[in-house]
């Protein structure tokens, strides 16, 4: 039985941490500008948690066949209540492991979250209704125009959904699309709302994430490195359609973006 | 498939008994509250009663921390404007009946006075109950005055005070969902009234029960409890009444 | 309240004082076992019909019907609270240790006995408000256990909103109730009840977890209540809480103002050391199986003691991990994440310990030693998940993904539930006087450690791929085409790891009155049930009161002529 126990933990170990080593189902390929020092931390988490790991259920399994009771002839247990040595060093070195991970990851997160987006970067509101995104572009005049709750009305377009006020001189050139655009290597200052229930706009691609939430707008930013086609999912529970929320953000050149919103524009006339 | 087998083989099976040596009965125990000669242990039952109630003063107290925190927090919080963007203070001082609630204050406090004397005078009569039972001695007993039943009619009256402080209250156009001001108002109030309507049924049982033959140490356990209890209730008012006045 | 005298009269007569509203404690730990037994199916039944639709979304089921995607989520939500209150906080801790407690300690009973058996009931009333969620029009609520507003706020935001959910609300109030008054219970037997040389320092490790488990319930049930007072306010009687200024469907809601992490704060300041009272009477068994099983002593009892506390304290100081990404501030989120790798520790300390007890052991192989070895593996998986998690960075890309829902149930869905067969089959022949079967526990345990390993651990892949949860399909977003297969091997797994529990369920009721018959001390062990008689009289002891003169773990003392020493046995060799 002591021999079975430590090959069954043995095979479910090696069974587990060889499919995290190979990566066979993996982070997606990160495309911004802080995937690089989320997937660094990422790793080096990984790598010390599957130390403990194989060490922990190795010794498990090891210990029980080892220490097995062999039958009357065996030795005694050891009659030891602990060695209080052997306790503080394990205590002070987990704690020295799980702190110190964690204040090696927090310099990116105060970048990604304590400072604000910088100038230049591209103002796009994000908002979420059950069970749609929608990206509103500030236009020329840079600013967001009104939105009046009392205008919103998701089957007559993407400026009704998100009620905006077209009486508003500051709303008159701003651009409301189903897909997000963003210029390639250039930081995007998002603002995030919800109209109805908390959703969560996720970027698997960008690494990013961040709750959508009425009755606040919430600024966040990031900055995509690569042109592409990157697929966004709703990551909150917000209702019987949760699970086909998603929108799409196109990465493109700064000069397809600056075509592409003229013609937006255009459109508006 | 095998079958279920009611042999099995264990390794080390024992068909000894326990193999603990079970003493002779120890007077004192902290167990089943009875003393030595069998009798109800009614001291150590108090005890365990007070503890009790201490214990579940603990979850009562959440409560209000937690209520308090929301109420502290909102009070606080900005709500985001919908047409600018832009955060906001949304918050309106609701205008307290102040003078009807400092009326019920003391009502309150009048009636945790007269909890605290009925709860000495049932102690006493806790500590004569064996000197009664000597032959050829009587005690004097006099009716005394209902501390119990007094506190009961203030308990109620504290409650009934309330209630006119909500109609003022909303006659002043505060009603539960008028703003979160006053929705806080009548969820702070509301659940110390809840509370308290709590105790006084607890009072109402010691009186029912004071009818009964139950030995009177049985009667001076409810009493003590819901005595205590009383008192913080009455504290938990204060703090409220306080947090409502001068945290506006 | 009054502490009564129940085990002064001969034990009750009659069927309905003994077996219906009995007020002895180890009749209420049975019902509380039962009313969980009952839960854990229909909760398994719940993910069974969750796995399928996931596989098979437009399957036609039989008597079912096609699952809905709002009813996925019913379904969800539905397994996800039967399974937290009514199995994970009702098993390990209202159940044994209703029944153990008051034994373990040197009791006749617990403090209160007519407040246990009103704990019991209320939690009887509580499971049957919420089982009729699924029967009122709109059927269960979709909004998941943790009932985030402002969807859990308004009744037009999905089907199963209405209704469903105040009766969802309802059901959790009245267990705060009754679980505080257990907490209550527990607290003043463990501090008040103990008999003579029952230090705290000699009392079993099950007993201080129950102990500790109380204290975190009577600190975090009462804010739970307050939560859902303040919502039931917004959904019924216009407050505005939680609920800001919303649109739903084109229509404006009647609210303003409400603030949606409000919720978060109130719900989570209970919920997390809601998990800690799921898991820590399974660390509780977990200590005192691997001691008895390895005739050893555990390896550091004043650690584990501490560590328990510990556990218990920093458990109050950690929810905001739950809201990094929530729009809380993130210098709280640093703060939390802080907070949160420092529980890690006392965890490791107890890991350790175990492993440091089983080492120079004798260790026996009886299958309650089987689910305490397979906790620890299990606790170890899980655990260790956890600092990925804790760290708000890396929480960006693996917040509501699959590898939550496979850390949490590795703890939760699995460990905690290992540490309840354990129990089962350890103190099943003190309940009964029979064993349960030995072999066909072996056999339950290969299948349950191997199958839910297969359910769990893919689940950390899918999470690291980006596969959000709570969703009802995989059918829309283009990522998630390829993990489908993956996602039908955890439901094949399911399928034959819930097959496997029948075992144990068959095992458990054959054996109940065929099982060999059992001695008073067929494990060997120290603790004070073991000198009851089996089972154990109404009083537990016979009219007679325990005294204590060793610590509850005393195996191989040297000199000694057995190699366990009871906890009232004589002192004849030195134990420190």
């Amino acid at each position: 039985m002591g021999l079975a126990l430590l090959a069954i933990i043995w095979l479910i170990t090696f069974v587990s941490s060889y499919f995290f080593a190979a990566k066979t189902w993996w982070l997606p390929h990160g495309a911004s500008a802080s995937a690089h020092w989320i997937d660094h931390q990422f790793a080096l988490t990984y790598l010390l948690m599957g130390i403990v790991f194989v060490a922990a259920q190795g010794a498990l399994g090891l210990f029980v066949w080892q220490y097995r009771d062999r039958g009357v002839a065996a030795r005694k247990s050891d009659y030891s209540h602990g060695n209080i040595k052997l306790e503080l060093l394990w205590t002070v070195l987990t704690a020295v492991l799980f702190v110190g991970l964690n204040l090696m990851g927090s310099p990116i997160w105060a970048a990604e979250r304590f400072a604000p987006a910088k100038p230049g970067s591209i103002p796009v509101e994000v908002t979420g209704m059950q069970f749609a995104w929608y990206f509103r572009y500030a236009g020329a005049d840079g600013k967001f125009g009104a939105t009046d709750p009392k205008l919103m009305d998701p089957s007559a377009g993407s400026e009704a959904a998100i009620g905006l006020d077209t009486s508003d001189a500051a709303a008159k050139d701003d651009v409301v699309t189903g897909t997000m655009y963003l210029p390639v290597n250039r930081e995007v200052d998002l603002t995030l709302r919800a109209v109805d229930v908390i959703h969560s706009f996720f970027l698997p691609s960008m690494r990013f994430k961040q709750d959508a939430v009425p009755g606040l707008a919430i600024h966040m930013h990031f900055t995509p490195t690569e042109v592409g086609d990157y697929e966004i999912a709703c990551a909150e529970l917000c209702g019987l359609g949760h699970y086909k929320m998603h929108g799409m953000l196109k990465v493109v050149s700064q000069a397809d973006f600056d075509s592409w919103l003229t013609a937006r524009e255009a459109e508006k006339q | 498939m095998a079958t279920l087998s009611p042999t099995i083989t264990i390794n080390d099976p024992k068909t000894g008994h326990g193999g603990g040596v079970v003493h002779p009965p120890v007077t004192g125990g902290g167990d089943d509250g009875r003393g030595g000669n069998g009798s109800p242990d009614y001291g150590q039952r108090l005890r365990r009663a007070r503890l009790g109630l201490l214990v579940a003063l603990a979850p009562i107290i959440m409560l209000f921390v937690s209520f308090t925190s929301a109420y502290i927090v909102r009070q606080g919080l900005p709500t985001l404007d919908e047409r600018t963007g832009t955060y906001v203070r949304d918050w309106i001082q609701v205008n307290l009946p102040t003078a009807l609630l400092l009326v019920n204050t003391l009502l309150l406090m009048v009636s945790s006075i007269t909890m605290e004397l009925s709860r000495r005078k049932i102690t006493r009569e806790v500590a004569l109950a064996p000197v009664k039972s000597i032959p050829g001695v009587s005690v004097e007993e006099g009716r005394g005055f209902p501390w119990l039943g007094s506190t009961v009619v203030l308990g109620v009256g504290f409650l009934i005070g309330q209630w006119m402080a909500w109609r003022e209250l909303a006659a002043r156009g505060f009603f539960l969902a008028t703003s979160p001001s006053s929705s806080f108002v009548y969820l702070l109030t509301g659940a110390h009234a809840i509370h308290l309507a709590g105790g006084v049924l607890a009072l109402l049982y010691a009186g029912v029960i004071s009818l009964t033959n139950k030995p009177v140490e049985v009667r001076r356990i409810v009493v003590d409890i819901t005595a205590w209890y009383w008192h913080f209730m009455a504290l938990l008012w204060i703090y409220i009444f306080a947090l409502l006045e001068f945290a506006r | 309240m009054v502490a009564q005298d129940a085990h002064a009269h001969a034990a009750p007569q009659g069927f309905i004082r003994k077996y219906v509203f009995s007020l002895d404690h180890k009749v209420i730990g049975l019902q509380y076992y039962f009313l969980a037994l009952a839960a854990v199916f229909v909760g398994m039944f719940l993910s069974l019909l969750m796995r399928i639709h996931l596989i098979w979304p437009t399957a036609i089921l039989p008597l079912i019907g096609h699952i809905q995607p709002e009813t996925y989520l019913s379904l969800l939500t539905m397994h996800g609270t039967i399974m937290v209150f009514f199995v994970l906080t009702t098993a390990p801790q209202s159940g044994f240790g209703n029944y153990f407690l008051p034994i373990q300690i040197g009791a006749p009973d617990m403090a209160f006995p007519v407040l246990n058996m009103l704990s019991f009931w209320t939690t009887f009333v509580a499971f049957v408000v919420m089982l009729a969620a699924f029967f009122v029009t709109g059927g269960a609520p979709l909004h998941g256990w943790t009932g985030y507003a402002p969807l859990s706020a308004l009744p037009s935001a999905g089907p199963g909103e209405q209704l469903g959910a105040d009766l969802w609300i309802t059901s959790i109030a009245i267990f705060c109730i009754a679980s505080l008054m257990g907490a209550l219970n527990f607290i003043t037997t463990t501090l008040d009840l103990r008999a003579k040389g029952m230090t705290m320092m000699r009392m079993p490790l099950t007993c201080w977890s129950w102990f500790i488990t109380a204290i975190l319930g009577l600190l975090a049930f009462g804010v739970l209540l307050s939560a859902g007072i303040l919502l039931l306010l917004d959904r019924n009687l216009g407050t505005s809480f939680y609920v800001p200024l919303v649109v739903v469907n084109g229509q404006i809601m009647g609210h303003k103002g409400g603030s949606p992490l409000l919720w978060q704060h109130l719900f989570w300041f209970f919920g997390h050391p809601e998990v800690y009272i799921a898991i820590l009477p399974g660390m509780g068994v977990a200590s005192q199986l691997v001691s008895t099983f390895s005739r050893k002593p555990i390896f550091g009892y004043k650690a584990m003691a501490y560590a328990l506390m510990s556990i218990g304290i920093l458990g109050f100081m950690v929810w905001g991990h739950h809201m990094f990404m929530s729009g809380m501030s993130p210098f709280s989120a640093f703060s939390f994440s802080l907070m949160t790798m420092a529980i890690g520790v006392p965890s490791a300390i107890k890991t350790f310990n175990w492993l440091g007890t089983i080492h120079g052991g004798r260790v026996r192989f009886q299958t309650p030693m089987l689910f305490a070895i397979g906790f620890v593996s299990l606790f170890v998986s899980g655990g260790l998940s956890g600092p990925f998690l804790a760290q708000p960075v890396l929480d960006i890309p693996l917040h509501d993904t699959a590898f939550v829902v496979g850390h949490f149930h590795l703890i939760m869905g699995v460990a905690a539930i290992f540490g309840m067969f354990a129990g089962t089959y350890y103190w099943f022949p003190k309940m009964f006087g029979r064993l349960m079967n030995e072999r066909w526990g072996r056999v339950h345990f290969f299948f349950t450690l191997i199958g839910t390993y297969c359910i769990f651990m893919p689940m950390h892949y899918l999470g690291m791929a980006g596969q959000p949860r709570r969703y009802s399909q995989f059918t829309e977003l283009a990522y998630l085409h390829n993990l489908i297969p993956l996602n039908k091997f955890i439901t094949y797994a399911a399928f034959v790891t819930i097959g496997a529990q029948l075992i144990f369920v068959i095992n458990l009721f054959w054996s109940l009155k065929k099982g060999a018959k059992a001695s008073d001390n067929p494990w060997e062990a120290t603790t004070l049930e073991w000198i009851t008689a089996t089972p154990p009289p109404h009083d537990n002891f016979g009219g007679r009161t325990p005294v204590v003169n060793h610590g509850p773990y005393e195996y191989s003392v040297p000199g000694a002529p057995r190699d366990y020493i009871m906890q009232t046995d004589p002192v004849t060799v030195s134990t420190h």
